[in-house]
Protein backbone atom coordinates (compact mmCIF):
# COMPACT_ATOMS: atom_id res chain seq x y z
CA UNK A 1 0.00 0.00 0.00
CA UNK A 2 1.01 3.46 -0.38
CA UNK A 3 -0.07 7.33 0.28
CA UNK A 4 -1.28 9.14 -2.95
CA UNK A 5 -0.59 13.06 -3.21
CA UNK A 6 -2.15 15.01 -5.89
CA UNK A 7 -1.60 18.50 -6.56
CA UNK A 8 -3.52 20.98 -8.40
CA UNK A 9 -4.57 24.17 -10.55
CA UNK A 10 -1.87 26.90 -10.28
CA UNK A 11 0.33 24.23 -7.33
CA UNK A 12 0.21 21.90 -9.96
CA UNK A 13 1.56 23.41 -12.84
CA UNK A 14 4.32 25.37 -10.33
CA UNK A 15 5.65 21.91 -9.16
CA UNK A 16 5.43 20.72 -12.42
CA UNK A 17 3.66 17.47 -11.40
CA UNK A 18 0.14 16.81 -10.75
CA UNK A 19 0.33 13.26 -8.49
CA UNK A 20 2.83 10.87 -6.59
CA UNK A 21 2.92 7.87 -4.59
CA UNK A 22 4.76 7.55 -1.23
CA UNK A 23 5.54 4.77 0.36
CA UNK A 24 3.63 3.82 3.41
CA UNK A 25 4.82 4.72 6.76
CA UNK A 26 7.75 7.07 5.44
CA UNK A 27 5.68 9.68 6.26
CA UNK A 28 3.26 10.69 9.55
CA UNK A 29 1.85 13.92 8.81
CA UNK A 30 0.35 15.65 6.25
CA UNK A 31 3.21 18.47 6.78
CA UNK A 32 5.73 15.56 6.12
CA UNK A 33 3.80 14.18 3.04
CA UNK A 34 4.19 17.71 1.77
CA UNK A 35 7.75 17.73 2.46
CA UNK A 36 8.81 14.18 0.87
CA UNK A 37 6.43 14.64 -2.48
CA UNK A 38 7.87 17.96 -3.24
CA UNK A 39 11.69 17.47 -2.05
CA UNK A 40 10.87 20.09 0.75
CA UNK A 41 10.07 22.79 -0.90
CA UNK A 42 8.41 25.74 0.48
CA UNK A 43 4.50 25.55 0.92
CA UNK A 44 2.57 28.85 -0.18
CA UNK A 45 1.39 30.28 2.70
CA UNK A 46 -2.43 30.11 1.74
CA UNK A 47 -2.26 26.26 0.14
CA UNK A 48 -5.19 24.58 1.20
CA UNK A 49 -5.18 20.47 1.84
CA UNK A 50 -7.55 17.59 1.97
CA UNK A 51 -7.31 13.88 3.67
CA UNK A 52 -9.44 11.71 1.62
CA UNK A 53 -11.38 14.45 0.36
CA UNK A 54 -12.27 16.26 3.50
CA UNK A 55 -10.03 19.49 4.49
CA UNK A 56 -7.50 18.84 7.49
CA UNK A 57 -4.43 21.16 8.38
CA UNK A 58 -0.54 20.10 8.25
CA UNK A 59 -0.63 18.25 11.88
CA UNK A 60 -3.20 15.97 10.68
CA UNK A 61 -2.01 11.99 10.82
CA UNK A 62 -1.89 10.07 7.77
CA UNK A 63 -1.47 6.40 6.91
CA UNK A 64 -1.22 3.58 4.32
CA UNK A 65 -3.89 4.13 1.79
CA UNK A 66 -4.84 7.42 2.50
CA UNK A 67 -5.19 10.16 -0.62
CA UNK A 68 -3.82 13.52 0.29
CA UNK A 69 -3.97 16.50 -2.18
CA UNK A 70 -2.86 20.21 -1.56
CA UNK A 71 -4.31 23.40 -3.85
CA UNK A 72 -4.56 26.92 -3.97
CA UNK A 73 -7.66 28.71 -2.59
CA UNK A 74 -10.61 27.92 -4.80
CA UNK A 75 -12.51 30.17 -7.52
CA UNK A 76 -15.42 28.41 -8.56
CA UNK A 77 -19.09 29.86 -8.50
CA UNK B 1 -31.21 16.92 -3.36
CA UNK B 2 -29.32 16.47 -6.01
CA UNK B 3 -25.49 18.06 -7.08
CA UNK B 4 -23.97 17.82 -10.42
CA UNK B 5 -20.57 18.45 -12.44
CA UNK B 6 -20.71 18.60 -16.03
CA UNK B 7 -18.93 19.63 -18.93
CA UNK B 8 -21.37 20.46 -21.47
CA UNK B 9 -23.00 23.83 -21.25
CA UNK B 10 -26.33 24.10 -20.13
CA UNK B 11 -29.64 26.67 -19.48
CA UNK B 12 -30.07 27.53 -16.39
CA UNK B 13 -33.83 28.39 -16.50
CA UNK B 14 -34.49 25.40 -18.55
CA UNK B 15 -32.05 22.91 -16.00
CA UNK B 16 -34.85 24.49 -13.04
CA UNK B 17 -38.15 24.01 -15.07
CA UNK B 18 -37.28 20.06 -15.79
CA UNK B 19 -35.91 19.43 -11.43
CA UNK B 20 -38.84 21.02 -9.94
CA UNK B 21 -41.92 19.09 -12.63
CA UNK B 22 -39.65 16.12 -11.18
CA UNK B 23 -39.94 17.20 -7.84
CA UNK B 24 -41.92 14.79 -5.53
CA UNK B 25 -42.47 18.30 -3.82
CA UNK B 26 -45.41 19.83 -5.96
CA UNK B 27 -47.70 21.68 -4.05
CA UNK B 28 -45.62 21.37 -0.64
CA UNK B 29 -43.04 24.61 -1.59
CA UNK B 30 -44.53 28.10 -1.88
CA UNK B 31 -40.81 29.33 -2.59
CA UNK B 32 -37.93 28.51 -5.18
CA UNK B 33 -34.74 30.99 -4.84
CA UNK B 34 -32.77 30.71 -7.83
CA UNK B 35 -29.18 31.79 -8.14
CA UNK B 36 -27.15 31.86 -11.39
CA UNK B 37 -23.49 32.85 -11.96
CA UNK B 38 -22.50 33.33 -15.54
CA UNK B 39 -19.23 34.37 -17.04
CA UNK B 40 -17.92 37.69 -16.90
CA UNK B 41 -16.09 39.00 -19.86
CA UNK B 42 -13.71 41.02 -18.26
CA UNK B 43 -11.74 40.86 -14.65
CA UNK B 44 -9.58 42.92 -12.82
CA UNK B 45 -9.65 45.49 -15.66
CA UNK B 46 -9.13 42.98 -18.23
CA UNK B 47 -10.69 41.84 -21.16
CA UNK B 48 -11.03 37.54 -20.53
CA UNK B 49 -11.60 35.57 -24.09
CA UNK B 50 -12.41 32.51 -22.34
CA UNK B 51 -11.69 30.41 -18.85
CA UNK B 52 -10.63 26.87 -18.18
CA UNK B 53 -12.64 25.42 -14.93
CA UNK B 54 -10.76 22.74 -12.97
CA UNK B 55 -12.24 20.92 -9.89
CA UNK B 56 -10.97 18.11 -7.64
CA UNK B 57 -13.50 14.69 -9.02
CA UNK B 58 -14.67 13.54 -5.83
CA UNK B 59 -14.09 16.16 -3.64
CA UNK B 60 -16.27 18.93 -5.44
CA UNK B 61 -18.92 16.63 -5.40
CA UNK B 62 -19.08 15.38 -1.79
CA UNK B 63 -18.47 18.85 -0.56
CA UNK B 64 -21.47 20.24 -2.93
CA UNK B 65 -23.19 17.01 -0.90
CA UNK B 66 -21.98 18.17 2.50
CA UNK B 67 -23.32 21.64 2.08
CA UNK B 68 -26.56 21.20 0.21
CA UNK B 69 -27.22 18.54 3.39
CA UNK B 70 -26.00 21.16 5.87
CA UNK B 71 -28.73 23.91 4.20
CA UNK B 72 -31.59 21.02 4.59
CA UNK B 73 -30.81 20.68 8.59
CA UNK B 74 -30.43 24.34 9.03
CA UNK B 75 -32.96 25.82 6.87
CA UNK B 76 -36.68 24.10 6.21
CA UNK B 77 -36.07 23.26 2.93
CA UNK B 78 -38.02 20.81 0.49
CA UNK B 79 -35.13 20.27 -1.54
CA UNK B 80 -32.38 21.72 -3.95
CA UNK B 81 -30.36 21.58 -6.87
CA UNK B 82 -26.89 22.49 -7.69
CA UNK B 83 -25.13 22.24 -10.72
CA UNK B 84 -21.53 23.34 -11.79
CA UNK B 85 -20.06 23.75 -15.30
CA UNK B 86 -16.00 22.55 -15.42
CA UNK B 87 -13.60 22.64 -18.73
CA UNK B 88 -13.99 25.29 -20.82
CA UNK B 89 -16.25 28.25 -20.68
CA UNK B 90 -17.21 31.30 -22.79
CA UNK B 91 -18.38 34.82 -21.83
CA UNK B 92 -22.22 34.83 -20.41
CA UNK B 93 -22.25 31.27 -20.09
CA UNK B 94 -23.61 29.93 -16.86
CA UNK B 95 -21.46 28.61 -14.69
CA UNK B 96 -23.33 27.68 -11.19
CA UNK B 97 -26.89 27.25 -10.89
CA UNK B 98 -28.16 27.36 -6.74
CA UNK B 99 -31.80 26.25 -6.59
CA UNK B 100 -33.80 25.85 -3.39
CA UNK B 101 -37.37 24.87 -2.40
CA UNK B 102 -39.24 25.56 0.65
CA UNK B 103 -42.95 26.62 2.19
CA UNK B 104 -41.76 30.29 2.53
CA UNK B 105 -39.10 32.39 0.85
CA UNK B 106 -37.32 33.36 4.27
CA UNK B 107 -35.79 29.93 4.21
CA UNK B 108 -35.25 29.73 0.42
CA UNK B 109 -33.63 33.15 -0.21
CA UNK B 110 -31.15 32.56 3.46
CA UNK B 111 -30.54 29.02 2.34
CA UNK B 112 -29.88 30.00 -1.43
CA UNK B 113 -26.92 32.58 -0.18
CA UNK B 114 -25.50 30.54 1.97
CA UNK B 115 -24.96 27.63 -0.31
CA UNK B 116 -23.80 30.47 -2.79
CA UNK B 117 -21.21 31.63 -0.11
CA UNK B 118 -20.00 28.40 1.17
CA UNK B 119 -19.70 27.06 -2.35
CA UNK B 120 -17.42 30.33 -3.49
CA UNK B 121 -15.63 29.70 -0.38
CA UNK B 122 -14.24 26.41 -0.30
CA UNK B 123 -15.74 23.97 -2.83
CA UNK B 124 -12.51 23.11 -4.75
CA UNK B 125 -12.82 24.85 -8.17
CA UNK B 126 -10.37 26.96 -9.86
CA UNK B 127 -10.51 28.89 -12.72
CA UNK B 128 -8.14 29.83 -15.00
CA UNK B 129 -8.57 32.95 -17.57
CA UNK B 130 -7.28 33.19 -21.16
CA UNK B 131 -6.68 37.08 -21.50
CA UNK B 132 -5.39 38.27 -25.08
CA UNK B 133 -1.83 38.27 -23.41
CA UNK B 134 -1.84 34.82 -22.41
CA UNK B 135 -3.63 33.25 -19.35
CA UNK B 136 -3.48 33.29 -15.67
CA UNK B 137 -5.21 31.77 -12.58
CA UNK B 138 -7.40 33.65 -10.59
CA UNK B 139 -5.97 34.34 -7.29
CA UNK B 140 -9.35 34.89 -5.19
CA UNK B 141 -12.78 35.02 -5.14
CA UNK B 142 -14.20 38.46 -5.03
CA UNK B 143 -15.89 38.74 -1.49
CA UNK B 144 -19.86 39.15 -3.04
Amino acid sequence: MSISIKFFASLREQLGRDDCELEAGTVRTVAEAWARATNDAAMPVNTLMALNMEYVDVDTPVSDGDEVAFFPPVTGG
Amino acid sequence: MKVEIREAGFEPFAEVSRYQTAMQAAGKFGAAAVFVGSMRDFNEGDTVEQMWLEHYPGMTEKYLEKISCDAMERWDLLDSFILHRVGRICPADAIVLVAVWSAHRAAAFEASRWLMEELKSRAPFWKKETLSEGERWVAKNTPG
